[in-house]
């Protein structure tokens, strides 16, 4: 193997790559983990929003109308969810678990006509002045706007649930939701919405994968980002801050990998491909080590109002 | 009465099977403290649900200020002056006490402000608070400091109380009375819910009695005996139970200097708890809600596991056993929570007898499970305990409280405990059933067995202890003989005023201008 | 007007029996729109799936034994799993419980090749069983152990397992006379003492469908009779009380768990050695998680996992045949069966709730 050939700058470049999808699916998982909603189906509403995303992008020659339409696709799948478990109030597991499988057959179903096709490129926001300093240009500052976009969706959310009354009111609801209930919000609407944005995103971060990370549409792409994202979650004890870090560090691993592969080193294929995966589990396992810290109270737990 | 701050008229809400109000008027004046009096079930929190917003009633019409008011939900209660303290705290244990009051408001002031208004509004009452506290740290009293601050910060015009004080020690609950009478004097109309009639003779100028869902008496409580609020509030005369001076006898449970750590993030440590019961004996042990009494509990049923040698029945060290364990020596417990801890809510009677029946009453053989055998001593419960229900296939969910919580204390009674240790034996029970259980308990001591209570209601514990005790964080005041204490020195056992003041007039008129 | 919800004390026992039921029904009208959409003929794709392999004149032959080879490995896993998830643990990696199974299973038949023992095949079924189950231990230990999700680590061992088995089909158990080919030697052609043989020419009966038959009662047995079953219930229904009346949370997990690993282990191993033939890079085919639908459609009762078991069998082959007759895409099934399981859980509300119509009084 030649270790030579990994450029360390290109790999630290396509980090940021690799972590967006996940990115996007976990700050949207957590926001309505927050709200006290636990939605297994992040694997199922991604994979949607990649092909769907696809589909779009390819017909309309416009990625940016591509990432609406797979937004609008996750969510309408987790509306789907939402209904079910909020109004026919369902297990969230089980309702979560079905999402994905349902998500799953969806997508294959919708991607068969365009399987082999490559989608049309986003392009990338070289950011002037920025783009040009050495090192740090092409690792921070020479992506697709996506990348920014996703790391202004992560501000934004880390600053609405700390400062914002809108905030604050979903945060009360994921923690106790018979108290908001008796405070007069309304614990189904701010779920729902909560369901709603992260739908959107897993769509958005599906999306990312099929039109630039890859990017071309493979049936089955996700293969476990979703529920990667949802150990982000955990890992990050529900703060967006430390999604971020989640995501990025997943990233590294990832790329890491691959670049592993491609420079042939002696470490069979397979154990490679594995290991995104083992990581995952050894970081679930450091996290448990810690003790469970910051769970919304209601996590989970079907809201019903007795009055 | 057009002078009236809030009248009701005529309101009803039915529930499927039950008349929850059935046609309630009276009035509030300006200014007055006026007691809502009843049984668990008469109706009560239905009635201030509706009052709040919560409840849309079937029938009926309220005004305030001789206007038709009926608010849609509780930010429209809130406007127009309607302020609400709930039994069950409305609060977020893991957010902060500022935002938990900001929450509660509908148009709060930014982050910085408002703490600046919870402490001087907080200490201007008497009532201390912390407003970057995680509420999750603090004691059930300092809790409900949060939900009166929140109130207060309103300048609301009716203050709906739930329940006040079973969370406060009675130093507290003279400091929250001062409290309101200020605010009464100030004009804020005060509507104090509660069953404990001593409170409401001393605090309330007027009452309404509810009974069954219905207005059975108003009268002014400064004027009747305990005894005849009590009986407006049942409707027949009061049975108390009998008791006759036990022998007590030789010693069955002694718990030595135990200490363990609080379970989870909001639960409280028990700390250096030593205690001893003898044959024939009942030991109360009194405290406010959330000091210590779920932790102690477990420690002895054996849901958690304590330090060895720090728990001895008979002399033999049992701090590491499991509950079946614990059982089959003759250490029996009954938990608080009935649905979800003491019983099962969706199994049946039969299957909820095998929860605890299985090693005493062998319920199985060889892992496999004797059916008809915990349906029979299911019924038998049923039978020796009065529980009203068709029969044992019956959920437990689908019973009325009092009839389960005599379930679940029969259930234990009739496996014949050495010691049996429950908590909150009459919590939400209707009085008649509460008269039965404490009935029973005293019969168990009786017949020789050891028995701790542990209970917010002080009442109860005098009534049938033979010895005192109380929780206050965790701790464990020295025991003493039940017969000839004073109110005063109970309150301290359970902690005093902790660090409550009374209402500073000066910082009061300050705060308000 | 509006509908007014009213949670039950108790499940309503008919509704449990009929939403299953309905659920059918629901999926099947649903299922008729998309085929439509699809531009098939609704009416006639639904026959092709649900009637047509079992009474059409030249396909039954055929499908008929297909239902059983099927629906065994589905009510296998489905019926660990089920113990697992009416306490409320969540495991979902039976998929790579079933590889693991696969490969160690086939691993220990490969490794006595070629041995004409008697003793072969039940080494391997035991070896399969052990395979599956030391797979689920790594999730149980790490809950019970450190408090770690179990639904995450189950999951992510399925991707593990993927790896693992990709990796010894083209290495460790590769067939040497394979011609460099990935894939290890077929049990049927090559080595008949370990190969899970069918027992009754023309039914699809083999060793893994009585298998199946077997855990269904001896579920049924634990379930209903036994203390396990009954702590098992009662975890799911009330936790806190279930620790009260002294269950051990960690005894359980293990249990259920470990069930669960070895069944859906033994379950890849009939498998492997069976309908499939041989460990190649594809033999993962999705059972595990199919089998999750399979357990809730069977309302996680062993009696109806069986029927449940069959029904997901019959999806499988009627959706094989209108692959074949109308050229309906593969995926559609897959959705099919997700559709089904929606609309069981979407029903689950008349089983919890009684929903009452409700006037609103003008306010």
């Amino acid at each position: 193997m030649d270790l030579g050939q990994i450029d360390p700058i290109l790999l630290l470049a396509s980090l940021m790559v690799a972590a967006t999808p996940i990115l996007l699916a976990a700050t949207g998982e957590m926001v309505v983990e927050k709200s006290g909603v636990l939605n297994l189906g992040v694997e199922g509403m991604m994979i949607t929003g990649a092909v769907v995303g696809f589909a779009v992008a390819v017909n309309s020659g416009s990625p940016a109308a591509g990432f609406v339409a797979a937004a609008l696709a996750g969510a309408g799948l987790a509306l789907l969810f939402g209904l079910i478990t909020q109004v026919l109030k369902s297990n969230q597991v089980a309702t979560g678990l079905g999402l994905t499988l349902f998500g799953l057959g969806l997508s294959s179903l919708i991607g068969k006509p365009y399987e082999g096709i490559k989608a049309p490129s986003l392009g990338k926001l070289d950011i002037p002045l920025l783009a040009d300093i050495p090192v740090l240009g092409p690792i921070l500052f020479r992506h697709d706007p996506m990348v920014y976009i996703s790391l202004l969706i992560v501000l934004g959310v880390w600053a609405g649930l700390k400062y914002t009354r809108a905030g604050l009111v979903l945060r009360a609801v994921g923690e106790n939701h018979t108290a908001a209930h008796a405070l007069g919000y309304k614990v189904i609407r701010v779920r729902l919405a909560a369901i709603l944005f992260g739908g959107a995103m897993a769509g958005m971060g599906g999306a990312y994968l099929s039109l630039v990370r890859v990017p071309t549409w493979v049936e089955g792409m996700t293969a476990g980002a979703g529920w990667i994202a949802l150990a982000i979650v955990v890992f990050a004890s529900w703060r967006a801050g430390r999604v971020l870090l989640g995501a990025y560090l997943f990233g590294g691993v990832s790329v890491l990998q691959l670049n592993l592969q491609a420079a042939g080193a002696a470490i069979p294929v397979e154990y490679l491909s594995m290991s995104p995966y083992l990581v995952t589990i050894l970081v679930l396992v450091v996290i448990s080590l810690r003790g469970k810290h910051g769970a919304p109270g209601s996590l989970g737990r079907v809201f019903h109002a007795t009055t | 009465m057009t002078d009236a701050l809030l009248t009701l008229d005529g309101l009803t809400k039915a529930y499927p099977g039950v008349v929850a109000n059935d046609a309630v008027s009276f009035a509030i004046q300006p200014g007055e403290v006026h007691a809502l009096l009843g049984e668990n079930g008469a109706g009560k929190s239905t009635l201030v649900k509706t009052i709040y917003g919560l409840v849309k009633p079937d029938a009926g019409k309220m005004f305030l200020h001789g206007a038709p008011f009926m608010p849609a939900n509780p930010r429209a209660a809130r406007a127009a002056g309607v302020a609400m303290v709930f039994q069950h705290f409305s609060l977020f244990d893991a957010l902060t006490v500022a935002e938990n009051v900001a929450l509660g408001m509908d148009d709060p002031p930014g982050q910085g402000q408002l703490g600046a208004r919870i402490r001087e509004v907080s200490e201007a009452y008497g009532l201390p608070l912390d407003p970057d506290r995680i509420v999750g740290e603090l004691s059930a009293g300092e809790r409900q400091r949060v939900e009166i601050v929140r109130c207060l910060l309103q300048n609301p015009r009716l203050l709906i109380m739930d329940e006040p004080t079973s969370v406060l020690t009675p130093q507290e609950v003279d400091i929250l009375f001062k409290t309101l009478r200020k605010l009464a004097a100030e004009g804020t109309s005060i509507l104090y819910i509660s069953h404990k009639l001593e409170e409401i003779r001393s605090l309330c100028e007027h009452a309404t009695v509810l009974r069954l869902g219905q207005v059975v008496a108003t009268c002014d409580p400064r004027e009747k005996t305990a005894r005849d609020l009590a009986e407006m509030m049942v409707g027949s005369a009061l049975h108390v139970p009998e008791r006759e001076g036990g022998e007590t006898g030789d010693m069955l449970l002694e718990v030595k200097r135990l200490s363990l750590p609080a379970p989870g993030g909001f639960g409280t440590p028990l700390r250096d708890v030593s205690l001893s019961v003898l044959s024939g004996e009942i030991l109360g042990i009194g405290g406010v809600a959330g000091n210590g009494q779920d932790e102690l509990l477990a420690a002895l049923s054996g849901e958690r596991p304590a330090p060895s040698g720090s728990i001895l029945l008979r002399q033999r060290d049992i701090s590491r056993l499991r509950p079946n364990a614990r059982r089959a020596l003759g250490l029996l417990a009954a938990p608080e929570e009935r649905l979800g801890h003491a019983a099962a809510p969706e199994m049946s009677l039969t299957e909820n007898a095998l929860l605890t029946g299985d090693v005493r009453e062998r319920l199985s053989s060889r892992g496999f499970i004797r059916w008809g055998k915990a349906r029979e001593f299911a019924a038998r419960v049923i039978e020796a305990f009065d529980v009203r229900t068709p029969g044992p296939d019956t959920a437990a969910g689908a019973l009325s409280g009092g009839n389960l919580q005599k379930f679940v204390i029969g259930r234990e009674i009739l496996q014949k405990p050495d010691v049996f240790v429950v908590n909150q034996p009459t919590w939400g029970v209707d009085a008649s059933a509460a008269a039965a259980i404490r009935q029973a308990l005293l019969d168990l001591a009786q017949t020789g067995a050891g028995v701790v209570v542990i209970s917010q209601d002080l009442d109860e514990l005098m009534e049938i202890a033979d010895h005192f005790t109380a929780l206050n964080e965790g701790r464990l005041a020295p025991i003493r003989p039940a017969r000839g204490l004073t109110i005063e020195e109970i309150g301290l056992m359970m902690g005093g005023a902790h660090d409550m003041d009374v209402a500073d007039e000066a910082a009061i008129a300050e705060v308000l201008a | 007007m509006r509908f007014v919800l009213e949670k039950r004390p108790a499940p309503s026992r008919l509704m449990l029996g009929l939403t299953p039921i309905l659920a059918v029904i629901a999926t099947m009208l649903a299922g008729g729109v998309m085929f439509w959409a699809l531009g098939a003929n609704p009416v006639e794709a639904i026959r092709t799936i649900f009637v047509d392999p079992l009474f059409d004149p030249t396909f039954a032959s055929y499908s008929r034994p297909q239902l059983l080879v099927k629906a065994a490995p589905l009510i296998l896993i489905a019926i660990g799993l089920s113990l697992g998830f009416r306490a409320g643990i969540w495991n979902i990696g039976a998929e790579g419980q079933y590889i693991i199974g696969a490969v160690v299973g086939a691993g220990v038949g490969l490794a006595f090749y070629p041995t004409e023992s008697r003793l072969v095949f039940p080494a391997m079924v035991l070896a399969g069983a052990f395979g599956g189950w030391v797979w689920a231990m790594i999730p149980a230990l790490l809950k019970t152990r450190l408090g770690t999700n179990e639904i995450l680590v189950s999951l992510m061992l399925v991707y593990v397992a993927e790896n693992i088995l990709a990796s010894v089909a083209s290495g460790l158990l590769k067939n040497p006379e394979g011609r460099g080919f990935p894939g290890s030697r077929n049990f049927a052609r090559d080595y008949p003492a370990a190969s899970n043989l069918e027992l009754l020419p023309g039914t699809g009966m083999h060793w893994g469908v009585i298998a199946a038959f077997i855990a269904v009662i001896a579920a049924y047995v634990l379930m209903t009779r036994h203390k396990m079953g009954f702590a098992i219930r009662l975890t799911g229904e009330a936790p806190r009380a279930a620790r009260f009346a002294g269950v051990n949370p960690t005894r359980l997990v293990v249990f259920s768990l470990g069930m669960a690993g070895a069944l859906a282990g033994m379950a890849g191993l009939f498998e492997v050695s069976g309908p499939a033939g041989q460990i190649s890079i594809d033999f993962g085919s999705g059972y595990g998680f199919t089998a999750i639908i399979v357990a809730f459609l069977g309302r996680l009762h062993p009696i109806g996992i069986l029927l449940a078991g069959l029904l997901m069998a019959l999806t499988y082959i009627g959706g094989e045949l209108a692959q074949l007759m109308l050229g309906m895409p593969a995926a559609a099934i897959q959705l099919f069966q997700g559709m089904l399981l929606f609309f069981l859980l979407a029903m689950d509300v008349f089983a919890n709730y009684r929903i009452r119509l409700k006037t609103r009084e003008a306010a």
